[in-house]
């Protein structure tokens, strides 16, 4: 188990498979946290208000007694029987898209849930702030707070794994690269996927860029893809380092689709 | 290594799709039992779907399949690599009887530390009071307590209740409450290092120490202890029991002669910690009872000697359940040994 600076956890199974957990910052914990808090407002007051003067028959002593001990409960039973029923997410947490997890990626056991709950108060101080918690969770190596580490417990965030929308940022246009496929595939071989992302994410994000920049920075990814590949000079000439990106991107990304390509024919043919 | 994406996912696809139905089912039951032929299938697929991952690792593209897979690969892992027994189905009573009691024995040297940390909080109140009257007002910050105790004893006894009707079960759930949020607080100050703990325990005993102490010399023992044993037999024990709790915390936090890792410490402490939480909650519980419904009627309305007696009674069946109650000798020495 090790993690890196982008604050994620990488978890390697006893059969040599690794499996990365990206953690939650302090940030995005405390928005899910002022949901929940909404969310016990709202219910302790639904249930004070609305349901139970149906049962005033009992008494006003009664209702009263109850209601402080909805209230007292609600906020430490809410997020024990939520994170343990719906595995680790609270409705904060299932908005946020975070997930409370063992450090070691196993599932969670009732203590643990009840103990990273109770702990809560000391996290809340000063004055329910979340000051010592936050502060703590900043510092922290696994972004914990007091809880999850007398728990031994992590909040990761669930990834999104929708993936981009290729035909529409790479459109049907002659790759000279393919015309060498002994090439592509070393291509494909030698960059690393976490290459392969910085030249898809400057494509997908080229319109954010001024335009002197955006020269410059295909210009220097452009350099870097050309020293793990060298392509022909007949497959370069004339091309724009933002469209060595793209022909890069097309090969690494669309090895499986397009198998002819639409312009080459004609191409070749002239 | 050079493979056919789109052979690759045609020909494993399957496999992790079934992979996924097996999990989706751990996520509806987690008590979910497989047979043999079951768990046999379960490992080869997550074997299967583990060397996939392990060949897409090296491969650029395909970001999206690699991510489902360590998604499919971790929750596989989650239910295979579990090696901790599960936590068994919530049984009150029992927790109460038998979980509650063994973990008080286990770290009893952490209850006997908080008892004396508390002792030390009296003996200081009680000090401060006898020898200084002005600090009453420093030490003891509660209204109805400022007062002359024999003042206070001769209007209550006039009346012969201090709550006036229709006020009881308002005024226990507010005690309860209290109570609760006091001792779950000291507990989790244990992560302090312990030191808001003692604080906490130190202060308290000051409250109790200065209180007794002033109703003594004022020669309201007889009342003091038929107010205070009824609910005190069992609520004052509770707190010490939150400051075992926070006490054994912080014995894990600090680790002080263990070799073993702070992660190591606090898992073998947390269950402990919870089962401790549980007894003084459910001890808070009663004590909040017994304060608003038994401690607030005095003489001539409910004799001294009762009040006093049954606050006995209270202590004797608190320390057979903290100490006898699921007692396996046999087990416990060995553990000692």
């Amino acid at each position: 188990m090790r993690q890196n600076r982008e604050n994620i956890l990488i978890i390697e199974t006893p059969e040599g498979i690794e499996f990365s957990l990206r953690l939650a910052g302090p940030v995005i914990r405390c928005l899910a946290w002022a949901v929940d808090l909404g969310c016990i407002l709202a219910m302790s007051y639904i249930l004070v208000t609305k349901i139970f003067p149906i049962f005033v028959v009992f008494g006003s002593d009664i209702i009263s007694a109850v209601s402080v001990l909805t209230f007292f409960a609600m906020s430490i039973v809410y997020g024990v029987m939520l994170e343990y029923f719906w595995r680790g997410q609270t409705l904060g947490k299932r908005i946020f898209k975070l997930q409370v997890m063992d450090i070691q990626g196993l599932n969670l056991q009732l203590h643990q849930v009840i103990l990273r709950n109770i702990i809560r108060p000391v996290d809340k101080l000063p004055a329910l702030f979340y000051a010592f918690g936050g502060l703590i969770c900043f510092l922290s190596r696994y972004s914990q707070r007091l809880g999850d580490v007398a728990a031994n417990t992590i909040v990761v965030r669930i990834i999104d794994t929708n993936e981009p929308d290729l035909d529409q940022l790479l459109p049907d246009k002659y790759n000279s690269f393919r015309d060498y496929p002994h090439l592509a595939g070393r291509l494909r071989q030698r960059v690393s996927p976490h290459e392969a992302g910085i030249a898809l994410r400057a494509l997908l994000r080229r319109d954010e860029f001024e335009l002197s920049a955006r020269i410059d920075l295909f210009k220097e990814i452009a350099d870097w893809f050309k020293e793990i590949v060298k392509f022909p000079q007949e497959a370069v000439d004339g091309i724009s380092d933002e469209q060595y990106i793209r022909n890069v991107v097309d090969v690494l990304f669309r090895s499986d689709v397009k198998k002819t390509q639409p312009a080459a024919s004609a191409h070749k043919s002239a | 290594m050079i493979i056919d994406i789109p052979k690759f996912i045609e020909a494993e696809k399957p496999y992790w799709e079934e992979l996924e139905a097996i999990l989706e089912l751990f996520e509806r039951d987690r008590d979910r039992k497989m047979d043999l032929a079951g768990i046999k299938r379960f490992h080869y697929l997550y074997q299967r779907a583990s060397s996939d991952l392990g060949k897409l690792m090296t491969f650029s593209s395909r970001t999206g399949i690699r991510s489902y897979l360590e998604t499919l690969v971790a929750k596989a892992y989650c239910e295979i690599h579990e090696t901790r027994r599960h936590s068994r189905k919530f049984v009150p009573h029992k927790w109460f009887l038998k979980n509650f009691p063994k973990a008080f024995r286990a770290h009893i040297k952490a209850f006997y530390l908080s008892v004396a940390i508390t002792l030390a909080g009296c003996l200081f109140g009680g000090l401060a009071v006898s020898l200084d009257p002005d600090a009453k007002s420093v030490v003891v910050n509660f209204s109805h307590l400022m007062g002359d105790p024999s003042k206070r004893v001769e209007q209550e006894e006039k009346n012969g209740i201090t709550l006036s009707g229709g006020q009881h079960a308002l005024f226990s759930s507010q005690l309860m409450a209290n109570n609760i949020r006091v001792s779950l607080f000291a507990m989790a100050l244990g992560m302090t290092l312990g030191t808001g703990t003692i604080i906490i325990l130190f202060y308290n005993g000051v409250i109790l120490g200065a209180v007794a102490v002033d109703y003594m010399l004022a020669g309201e023992s007889v009342f003091l202890f038929g107010w205070l044993l009824p609910h005190g037999a069992v609520e004052i024990p509770a707190i010490l029991l939150g400051g075992q709790a926070g006490l054994v915390i912080a014995g894990a936090v600090i680790g002080y002669g263990s070799n073993m890792t702070l992660r190591k410490r606090l898992a073998g402490i947390s269950k402990d910690v919870v089962a401790l939480v549980y007894g003084l909650s459910v001890m808070l519980v009663w004590a909040g009872i017994v304060e608003s419904f038994f401690s607030q009627y005095h003489e001539p309305v409910m004799p001294y000697s009762i009040k006093i007696g049954f606050g006995i009674i209270e202590l004797f069946v608190l320390a057979w359940l903290l100490f006898k109650s699921g007692a396996d000798k046999k087990v416990e020495k060995a553990v000692e040994q």
